[in-house]
């Protein structure tokens, strides 16, 4: 955009407009601003830079060979073998759930875009976006916890399974809108039956697209907290495979260590967040990195 | 499969009986996520009936939330929610709106990529990772370098109220207004990108300086989007759980002051799940619930009157 000011140079400019007090005072009202912006813009932006220092630099105290191959034992001693092994568990199981459904869900609400049943399904995959984690782990809790009296890592993954479908939902629809018509039309010009044309044309041209959302869902469900602990709750010792028992996972080794009063469990909740962080992390900036251009103006 | 024969009309391609199977199966999954949406609500109306049918309106206005006499009062946590994220949103509205004028109206591109990556960034760090800075970092600044002064210094003045602890109302506002920014950038950024760039024009062809086409062309023609991103934000930060379940210091009471530790809807039921031992605290908390989520649905759909699908849902979600 151009700026308001003359484009000639100042010392013409000053002689053909006779700057006014209130030029003045619009002008000076416009730069105040533009670095009031500036300052705002920066404050946002610094805040990541805050948080990133921080679980970086304590982070890495936290990280040795102790905390990727001990399970959590008590004060002063063990590690998050149990908690990585955890998540590397309820987060794949909770994806291999929520993919095809809220991928088939985004289906549906791109072919049948104005339909009766594809508006309230949009309203509802809003509604659901918008709903707070924690209380999807409290209807998850008295469907698979309460009848079971067990706490355990089927009900952890449920509950970021439901957290996940209307986000895969969403994204699937709008990538599934930006698939021409034309290559859909060819497809069915040629005898296709719309399925196959659905699976095999549309969906495969919109395939990157698709994953890139999936991929999203995943890093925005590793972080996820409330919904575990009241859902897989935590478990000290490693757990691999038994989906019925109790699991631990990063985000619940970060909160549970976080409020004891002993340093090595402090310091490995920061290494548990480094590590949860940096998979976030590069999730994301691997994904939007390609299209930041686009949506950025 | 792939004949086609003359009588194959337009539609006739969806009389198939795969394709009639594959239209029944996407919708089924459909009906799936929208039942999933009401069985979330009839649970929690269920779980909590008992508590709600015992204590009534008490529930909501009750004062006192004491397991031990089976008295379950509601106010002291709707109270903490209220104040979190009212304060989180005087802050992050502000900061939110202006950021956004930056990254949309006045950087160059070259400047304004970067930073409005940087932003989005801030959105996809999981909230225990926010708390955990919360608790160990921002706490122990806001202690030492805020609170202690002006306890020990001016005590007593109104509105502050409370020991010198850095877990408080003031702690957990703050980290809601850092995690909700992100998100009222983004919308407000999309909806201001639907405002002509003739309109823009038209202002500064007239003489107006940049600043004052933001002022009186942009931002009047985004307010009711500006509005919406505000709501949207503010059920964010209503259930926004750990993060503030980390900062606010945890004490059932009614806040009274900025540096008094309280609790929200959502940090009381992430704190107390695991140790209620009774049913009927079970059912309070899912209560709480109840109350959290008829507070969320109702920013969501104020949300979607307010911008009307515009910008809104297509970064809601990794916002």
């Amino acid at each position: 955009m151009t700026t308001a000011s003359s484009p000639l140079p100042a010392p013409i400019a000053n002689d053909i407009f006779a700057w006014t007090a209130r030029d003045r005072r619009r002008r000076l009202t416009n730069r105040l601003a533009t670095g009031l912006c500036l300052a705002m813009c920066a404050l946002t932006a610094l805040s990541l830079g805050a948080i990133l220092a921080f679980v970086v630099g304590n982070g890495l105290l936290g990280l040795d060979r102790q905390f990727f191959t001990m399970e959590a034992t008590g004060y002063n001693q063990g590690g998050a073998l149990a908690a990585i092994a955890g998540s590397l568990q309820i987060v794949p199981l909770a994806t291999i759930i929520a993919a095809p459904l809220g991928i088939l869900a985004g289906v549906y609400l791109s072919e049948q875009k104005d339909g009766r049943l594809a508006s309230i399904l949009r309203v509802a995959t809003e509604t659901m976006v918008g709903l707070p984690s924690v209380v999807i782990g409290i209807f998850v809790f008295t469907v698979l916890v309460l009848p079971f009296k067990q706490y355990s890592a089927a009900a952890g993954a449920a509950a970021l399974a439901i957290i996940m479908v209307p986000i895969i939902a969403r994204s699937t629809e709008e990538i599934l809108l930006l698939v021409p018509g034309s290559v859909r039309e060819a497809a069915l010009a040629l005898g296709i039956p719309v399925w196959r044309t659905t699976l095999s044309v549309v969906l495969r041209t919109a395939l990157a697209g698709i994953l890139t959302a999936v991929m999203l869902a995943v890093a925005r469900a590793a972080g996820e907290t409330a919904p575990l602990i009241l859902t897989a709750i935590g478990n000290q010792a490693l757990n691999v495979g038994n989906l019925t028992a109790p699991m631990d996972s990063l985000p619940t080794f970060i909160y549970f260590n976080s409020g004891q009063p002993d340093d090595l469990l402090v310091a490995q909740a920061w290494g548990a967040s480094l590590v949860l962080l940096l998979f976030v992390l590069i999730v994301n900036i691997a994904v939007r990195g390609r299209s930041v251009g686009r949506r950025a103006v | 499969m792939l004949r086609a024969s003359p009588k194959d009309g337009a539609g006739a391609g969806t009389t198939r009986a795969p394709d009639r199977i594959f239209r029944w199966l996407t919708a089924g999954v459909a009906l799936l996520v929208i039942g999933l949406l009401g069985a979330v609500a009839v649970q929690l109306v269920l779980g909590s009936a008992p508590a709600f049918n015992h204590f009534g309106a008490g529930f909501v206005t009750g004062q006192t939330w004491d397991p031990s006499k089976a008295v379950f009062g509601a106010l002291p946590f709707i109270a903490g929610t209220l104040v979190t994220s009212l304060l989180a949103m005087l802050l992050a509205i502000p900061i939110g709106i202006l950021t956004a004028v930056f990254l949309s109206e006045m950087a160059p591109r070259w400047l304004a990529i970067p930073l409005t990556f940087t932003v989005d960034l801030i959105a996809a760090i999981p909230s225990v990772i926010v708390g955990l800075w919360g608790l160990g970092v921002l706490s122990v600044v806001l202690r030492d370098q805020l609170e202690t002064p002006i306890t020990d210094g001016l005590g007593g003045l109104p509105f502050v109220g409370g020991d010198a602890t850095g877990s408080d109302l003031l702690a957990a506002s703050l980290v809601l207004a850092l995690m909700v920014t992100p998100t009222i950038v983004a919308i407000t950024r999309e909806v201001f990108a639907t405002v002509p760039q003739s309109h823009r024009e038209a202002m500064l062809g007239l003489g107006g300086t940049r600043w004052e086409a933001i002022r009186r062309v942009v931002l009047p023609a985004a307010r009711s989007g500006i509005i919406g991103a505000s709501i949207l934000a503010l059920g964010r930060a209503m259930g926004e759980t750990m993060a503030v379940t980390m900062t606010i210091g945890n004490a059932d009471q009614v806040p009274s002051g900025l540096f008094e530790p309280a609790q929200t809807i959502a940090s009381k039921i992430a704190t107390s799940w695991n140790e209620a031992s009774q049913a009927v605290e079970q059912q309070a908390l899912i209560g709480l619930g109840l109350v959290l989520m008829v507070l969320s649905v109702i920013m969501v759909l104020t949300t979607r009157v307010m911008i009307r699908g515009r910008a809104f849902g297509r970064r809601t979600e990794a916002a």
